[in-house]
């Protein structure tokens, strides 16, 4: 450790709470006992997707040993367990987000799609030419492609709340370019690249005022805080679930039944129909009108595993835990020499993305890693935040419950380490 | 340090990284190219200077990007300067095989301009690092793009 990580007042081994044993978290996580080029695993790139409990996989494996087949078709044992097992997902997953009802739950292939699936079956039916969809500039691209797309199709118009150079969301400008054409507003709840919190509340209280709806992308908010989809108010709210521990392939969108309702399908197909004849289709209600297919169902079994799990922890242990890691990251980073944060927010979520004068950041993950230390590098998805802070590319260490400040120690070890390899 | 980073950040790589050589445009290039690799954010431009021949009289670059991909798109229009674009292509396909093949032979490969190899070898070291190939060789599709007189290269999908 150099002189300037030393001053950091927190101690490196101080992990745990009454309420939290680190330690007891990371043995539930098989992948983490793993060695890479002969050192530990030190995983920090929970931002671009978390590792699985022992709960979640053990969850997917029994299904598919035990009870596993399609859901909502046949008469026979396994059908019926299975068609139990995902509905029971469903509703963990409501209760999860607070949602008034089961029915409001949709399940995705992932975040991405539920956006696609609100900008093709809301959008294209509700919004016309000259109307106005709200962003902001910190958007992961899967929040800024679909209404690009809309655009081209509708006419639409798209409006980018800006940041300011701390990557605070511009609350002020965000209330002016709101008026009477606005329709939609859809924001990250956290930034991906910055770790920002957008105050969420204020923007949905300034955006109902006006008539508008809005969408919250909750991607990188519901594996770090408690989410209440009522309290908040909002309209609709996507999230994937390999980032909240659970399955890749299987993402939610919550929204409110009248509004789901309202919407027509998404996709045409087996699953979610009343009656075909080949004069006339008539549709289920949501949420199975835009689950066509063959659903991913044990996805969504693991999914209901990891909601499981978290809860049992509990987000204010959570919270606690990453927030104290956040604080040590932040304070010892800012220690290493030409290394500068970007995202500075007052309120962020356990993210920092940086970079180090003198070396890319594709290098410095290229030298981390074998350290055994998995950061992100690149632009995350997020072209213009990297463009708004004048960077081709930042390293991002995003961290997730199992993560200690011994392994931010590894970090920062690793890059004193790229530092004197590239005599910096 | 370990010896596969030191294979691969040589201090030959690290000065073209610093100080690459023929950092420059042409302003009446021949040919041009812009190559990006879209999940780095790597970019950079390849500008060509060639004779009736089809030899290349001057070659440089722009742009930005990692360690490597500076260092090999410098260290590129070292070796190109008075090649033809037979003889370019023929570099790139040994220089492709040097990247990605641990038996690679320069000596052996038919064709190789052997000096111009050994230059390149410093950046062979970039094999135990699967994931960094498209970084060394993203100056080299852009160059054979903009020979064919494509617009953009792209390491997507490309090794």
């Amino acid at each position: 450790m150099n002189q300037k990580s030393s001053a950091v007042k927190i101690a490196s081994g101080d992990n745990s709470t009454a309420a939290f044993d680190v330690e007891r978290i990371r043995a539930d996580f098989p992948i983490l006992k793993q060695k890479v080029y002969g050192h530990p695993l030190v995983y920090l790139d929970n931002g671009a997707s978390a590792q699985k409990p022992r709960a979640v996989i053990d969850a997917m494996s029994r299904a598919y040993e035990t009870y596993y087949s399609n859901v909502h078709r046949g008469v026979h044992w396994t059908s019926q367990r299975s068609t139990e097992a995902f509905e029971a997902s469903r509703g963990k997953v409501a209760r999860f987000l607070n949602a008034a009802s089961d029915n409001e739950i949709v399940f995705a292939r992932g975040a991405t799609e539920a956006i696609n699936l609100v900008a093709a079956a809301w959008g294209r039916n509700n919004l016309n030419a000259g109307e106005e969809v709200v962003i902001s500039h910190m958007e992961h691209h899967s929040n800024i492609v679909p209404w690009q797309m809309l655009r081209q199709e509708k006419g639409i118009v798209l409006k980018v709340v800006p940041i300011d150079d701390d990557g605070n969301f511009l609350l002020d400008e965000y209330r002016k370019m709101l008026g009477p054409r606005t329709r939609l507003v859809a924001v990250t709840h956290v930034s991906n690249a910055l770790g920002t919190v957008v105050p969420v509340k204020d923007v949905i209280r300034l955006a109902h005022a006006k008539g508008a709806l809005v969408l919250l992308d909750g991607c990188q908010a519901v594996p770090h805080m408690a989410v209440d989809v009522r309290a908040l108010d909002v309209d609709f709210y996507v999230f994937s679930g390999h980032k909240l521990y659970g399955p890749t392939g299987i993402g939610i969108l919550w929204g409110r039944e009248d509004l789901l309702n309202a919407m027509p399908p998404y996709q045409g197909g087996g699953d979610m129909i009343s009656s075909v004849t080949f004069a006339k289709t008539t549709f289920k209600k949501a949420p199975h009108r835009f689950e066509a297919g063959t659903p991913a169902i044990v996805e969504a079994i693991g999914l209901g595993a990891a909601v499981d799990y978290v809860q049992a922890i509990g987000f204010d242990a959570i919270s606690a835990h990453e927030h104290g890691v956040l604080q040590y990251a932040t304070g010892k980073l800012s220690g290493v020499e030409g290394l500068r944060i970007i995202g500075t927010a007052r309120d962020k979520a356990a993210i920092v993305s940086f970079v180090v004068d003198g070396i890319h950041a594709h290098d410095l993950g290229t030298i981390v890693d074998r350290a055994g230390v998995a950061v992100r590098v690149g632009h995350h998805c997020a072209q213009p935040v990297m463009e708004r802070f004048g960077v081709a590319a930042t390293a991002r260490a995003s961290f997730g419950l199992y993560n200690t400040r011994a392994e931010v120690d590894a970090l920062t070890d690793a890059l004193d380490e790229a530092r004197r390899f590239f005599g910096r | 340090m370990r010896d596969e980073l030191r294979d691969l950040y040589q201090e030959v790589i690290l000065d073209h990284g610093r100080s690459p050589r023929n950092f420059r445009s042409l302003p009446n290039a021949t040919c041009l190219a812009h190559g990006n690799n879209p999940i780095c954010g790597d970019m950079l431009v390849v500008y060509l200077d060639l004779d009736k021949a089809g030899r290349i009289e001057d070659v440089a670059f722009q742009g930005q990007g990692c360690a490597i991909s500076m260092a090999s798109a410098s260290m590129m229009t070292e070796v190109l300067k008075g090649k033809t674009l037979g003889e370019a292509n023929k570099l790139f396909e040994c220089f492709h095989d040097m990247c990605t093949r641990a038996d690679f032979d320069p000596a052996k490969a038919n064709g190789c301009d052997v000096d111009a190899m050994e230059r390149l070898s410093m950046l062979s070291g970039v094999r135990e690092f699967p994931i960094r190939v498209k970084c060394a060789t993203l100056a080299w599709h852009t160059m054979q793009a903009a020979v064919k007189g494509e617009q953009e290269a792209s390491t997507e999908g490309a090794p």
